[in-house]
């Protein structure tokens, strides 16, 4: 009971602080819509044969879902937690009755949260100003999302664990997440890639994110995607049992 | 609480190893109800390790800790709500303000004393809508006090508490420890400055080297030194030292250049050599006496000069 409110506090409080950084305001809220308004500058929406009488944006707003998730959950996850245990804001939590997974739980909800803020920003942009296409089922992306934003999270903890400071969780995340970016067909359509690239693309976390949100987004059930799921599945499973394991005060 | 003789704090034989240092060599003491204890020693003395052993934070190699009655390292977040810890390193989000990090803290306890009450008591009300990073280092600390008050605490930790301050807020923040001891709270400090353990504590331990090597109070340490008290003066030209030594109590006369220290028994020092000056009509200045304190004990204990 007391660690219920300790965390209807702790989200309340940590929203207003995620709110009050700018740089991860820009990149959880800005980034992804100001990408998509810049490709609608380059190539505008009209239907491309490579994407089945898609348009370009149509392809790139389910797929630019997948960068806030990756950026929050490999870059600005890792790196604040990182941050404040080398600070020592850890410490000063831990010298209190709140349990480490309380604290989690809270970070965990305003990520999340912010995420889920970020697409929704991008949908309303491509939809009412692009008219970009959407076939799919609400709930069912909902769940996409959810899924893969929750995945993301919990492998974000297992960095902040690993890294030793918050420099090396700023370099392991950027050294993840730009390959990643590029690899999992987000900026270049993997229709493009040659097959070397796609043998690597397979592996790479977040291909499966990119592949999961369009599919969906163009009206695929969840059945269609089992690879995905399950990977996405076994990415939460085992990143949270390491983070919960390896979680560190100081 | 162990009402029989209202100790608060039990240490016995305490013993902390790091992989090659042994930081805390056997270390015994109580702390009893009520009283500022502080435990004092150069860095690197095996204060904070015997504190943070104290709150839980590390597990003994060695030895047992009572702390109300709970063993820290078992029922740590049962002992969490009875305590409040001042870290020596520790932080708080920068963007946060001080209103809300009181109040997010004391969410975190089962009951809570009210953040304003709080913030008048360390004479920061006004500041209670300013960000963190907008707080100078002494009001930081203060905040820090007020975390470590939030949940009413029977037991008040402050590690290092006025490091890195200017004197004038070192003083405030003695007045602000000796407040939470007329609450009737215990606090159990560490200091590396004696002033401070001196002016401060009710009994100091110090300690040196991973052992105490002296336990009591500041007075009686430095009563047990029977250490000479020493009046200074200055002298223009000769000086006949022979009526100073001749002073009832006096132990030696040493004369560097214009300045002149007699050494002696307390009582009766300072009207001795007065009378003695005015008697040989020698004209004498800046006369002053001086008393031993907690830095002459710390030197005679471990022939070190207790300087960082």
């Amino acid at each position: 009971m007391g660690q219920m409110r300790a965390l209807r506090k702790l989200v309340v409080i940590q929203a207003k602080l995620y709110l009050r950084e700018p740089i991860g305001v820009f990149f959880t809220l800005l980034f992804a819509p100001l990408l998509l308004v810049l490709m609608g500058f380059i190539f505008g929406n009209d239907p491309v044969p490579m994407f089945g009488g898609r348009g370009q944006l149509d392809v790139n707003v389910p797929a630019y879902a997948a960068i806030v998730i990756g950026v929050v959950g490999l870059m600005i996850a890792p790196i604040e937690t990182t941050t404040r245990r080398e600070a020592g804001v850890l410490r000063r939590f831990r010298a209190t009755p709140l349990k480490p997974l309380t604290y989690m739980a809270g970070d965990v909800l305003v990520y999340f949260t912010m995420i889920v803020l970020g697409i929704l920003l991008l949908f309303l942009l491509g939809r009412t100003v692009y008219q970009v296409q959407f076939d799919g089922n609400m709930l069912t992306l909902m769940a996409g999302i959810s899924l893969s934003a929750a995945a993301f999270l919990a492998l974000g903890y297992v960095l902040a664990s690993l890294a030793p400071s918050a420099r090396v969780a700023t370099a392991i995340g950027n050294v993840l997440f730009i390959p990643m970016m590029i690899l999992s067909g987000i900026t270049l359509p993997l229709e493009m890639m040659p097959t070397a690239v796609l043998k690597v693309s397979r592996f790479v976390p977040l291909t499966h994110v990119v592949t999961l949100l369009r599919g969906l987004w163009f009206g695929d059930s969840l059945g269609e995607h089992m690879l995905e799921v399950a990977v996405l599945c076994g990415i939460l499973a085992v990143g949270t049992i390491i983070a919960a394991w390896s979680f560190r005060w100081e | 609480m162990n009402m029989q003789n209202d100790i608060v704090v039990e240490v016995r034989n305490l013993v902390k190893q790091y992989t090659d240092v042994v930081a805390v060599d056997g270390v015994s003491f109580e702390i009893r109800e009520g009283e500022i204890f502080g435990m004092v020693g150069p860095n690197g003395a095996g204060k904070t390790t015997t504190i943070e052993c104290v709150e839980g934070f590390r597990q003994p190699d060695g030895g047992s800790i009572q702390v109300l009655d709970l063993d820290p390292h078992r029922d740590g977040y049962k002992l969490q709500e009875l305590i409040g810890i001042q870290f020596q390193a520790a932080a708080l989000p920068p963007q946060i303000k001080v209103w809300e990090a009181l109040d997010l803290f004391a969410a975190f306890y089962h009951s809570s004393v009210n953040w304003r009450t709080l913030l008048d008591q360390i004479g920061l009300a006004e500041k209670s809508n300013v960000y963190l990073a907008k707080l100078s280092g002494g009001q930081k600390q203060r905040i820090f006090i007020a975390l470590a008050l939030i949940n009413d605490p029977d037991l008040v930790f402050l590690d290092e508490l006025t490091t890195g301050l200017d004197p004038q807020s070192r003083r405030a923040m003695w007045d602000l420890v000796r407040g939470i001891r007329q609450q009737g709270k215990t606090v159990f400090l560490t200091t590396h400055f004696m002033e401070e353990a001196e002016r401060l504590c009710d009994r100091v331990a110090i300690i040196d080297h991973g052992k105490i090597v002296a336990l009591d109070t500041p007075q009686n340490l430095i009563n047990s030194l029977g250490a000479e008290n020493r009046v200074v003066f200055s002298v223009n030209g000769h000086l006949d030292e022979k009526p100073l030594h001749a002073i009832p109590g006096v132990i030696r006369v040493e004369r560097i250049g214009e300045r002149v220290v007699v050494y002696g028994q307390k009582d009766g020092l300072v009207g001795g050599v007065v009378n003695t000056l005015e008697a040989g009509s020698v004209r004498f200045d800046h006369l002053r006496t001086e008393q031993p304190t907690l830095e002459d004990v710390f030197l005679a204990l471990t022939g070190r000069e207790m300087r960082n």
